[in-house]
């Protein structure tokens, strides 16, 4: 059968994306956020999955006003790398797993989430950037990511977006899908987004390193706690965009039911606008 | 009855929800035209012209020719799309997020590096943090992108 072995949880900034594609990650202002990635890439290489599920948002690429569906499953074959207003990223298509995407979306559906399947959709710095900080730069033609993606688009840009509580019982909805799939394959459950930022307004750039690293505690130890956390919390203590963190609750809620290895935790602020987070956990 | 929206006596901040969402649409279509390289070259050419093809209101329109993104949110407007203006101008989110704060770029991207802003007095409305109403603006900023 298939198993949730590990999830990773990462910032999924787009200055990232824009700081590699440019040649900028050697530049002061960089070092420090790619350096809280070095053990990861290595990680990645030890520990190759067979198929990453990555939960991540479109930000109005994909979905525009005209569909805007909570929880979107991308089933196709392969997904291209979307022109967001400034060209495609230089980065490989992402090639999916229709067979175990689709074996996700009849569990899931059969346990009351109601998912939109996907067959078409391109993808945007939301899962490139995540892509591109665990696995490095690759070419994008002649390179490749080290396996088949699952994207997992959640809206978070349209209020009211799903509650922590729900993305926990999804990502549980998830896991047993996951090991009800008859080929064994080893799958890591990505949550990105977050952490702490606001790109509006006047309280634009309002970074919170204390709520962050409380959050980041309590997604390690005491999650299905955590999932109870209402969107005010997060609106008002981590910022509007901050919000995005409800899908580090897929992940986790994806994961064995015994406490995980913390493999890897890194926190740095800034990224651009944003306080960068990431974890490694690894179920035991 | 009217529904719960818990999130309006936060300083600074405009939830976009569907009463925005409604407000903004054709704003928003407009923005994800830009996607296409050949729409953000006829916006540059002629941006009067490209945005009067759309069904907006002229306080939309007005907001996206002044560059004023504060006043694209009071009308509908959402971030991640307007963001496609930013990226036809060729201008960074911190460009954008900046720019709504009366910051010049340089005072925005300081306050950043040294740890962005602070949550104190920026939780509701009343209290006495930089993003209250009393404190606009910021900076030495034009406010606008």
């Amino acid at each position: 059968m298939a198993r949730i072995t590990a999830s990773v949880y990462t910032s999924h900034v787009p200055a990232i994306g824009a700081a590699l594609d440019l040649g900028k990650h050697t530049e002061p202002y960089w070092q420090p956020v790619f350096q809280g990635y070095d053990f990861s890439k290595q990680w990645m290489k030890d520990n190759q999955p067979d198929v990453i599920f990555l939960v991540f948002n479109d930000h109005a690429t994909a979905f525009s006003l005209e569909m805007i569906p909570t929880f979107a499953i991308g089933t196709a074959a392969a997904f291209q790398p979307a022109d967001e207003g400034w060209g495609p990223r230089p980065v490989p298509k992402v090639i999916g797993h229709p067979e175990l995407a689709s074996h996700i979306a009849q569990s899931v559906i059969q346990d009351d989430f109601d998912l939109t399947i996907v067959n078409k959709m391109d993808v945007d710095h939301g899962l490139t950037v995540p892509l591109s900080l665990m696995c490095g730069q690759q070419d994008p033609v002649k390179g490749a990511w080290p396996c088949p993606v699952i994207p997992f688009a959640v809206n978070v840009v349209q209020y009211p977006v799903p509650s922590g509580r729900r993305c926990w019982n999804l990502g549980r909805a998830i896991r047993k899908a996951v090991e009800s799939f008859d080929d064994n394959l080893n799958v890591h459950i990505w949550g990105t987004g977050g952490m702490s930022h606001q790109l509006q307004g006047a309280r634009a750039g309002l970074i919170n390193k204390e709520w962050d690293n409380r959050f980041l505690d309590r997604l390690i130890a005491d999650p299905a706690d955590l999932a109870q956390l209402p969107h005010i919390d997060y609106v008002r203590e981590a910022g509007s965009e901050g919000i995005e963190l409800v899908m580090w609750l897929i992940a986790r809620g994806a994961m064995g039911d015994k406490p995980p290895k913390v493999a890897h935790r890194f926190y740095h602020v800034p990224a651009s606008n944003t306080a960068v987070g990431h974890l490694i956990l690894e179920n035991t | 009855m009217a529904l719960d929206k818990p999130y309006l006596d936060i300083p600074g901040t405009t939830i976009f929800d569907a009463e925005q969402g409604r407000k903004g649409y054709h704003l928003n279509q407009f923005c994800m035209s830009l996607m296409k390289a050949a729409n953000r070259e006829r916006f540059k050419a002629n941006e009067r012209a490209y945005l009067d093809e759309w069904p907006m209101t002229e306080e939309q329109k007005q907001g996206v020719l002044t560059r004023d993104l504060n006043r694209c949110i009071a009308a509908g407007g959402n971030i991640y799309f307007l963001a496609k203006i930013g990226a036809t101008l060729g201008k960074s989110f911190q460009q954008m997020a900046g720019s709504m704060t009366g910051m010049s770029e340089e005072e925005y991207r300081d306050m950043m590096i040294k740890g962005g802003r602070s949550v104190e007095g920026n939780r509701y409305k009343g209290e006495h943090g930089s993003a209250q109403p009393q404190n606009q603006p910021q900076g030495s900023g034009k406010g606008t992108l």
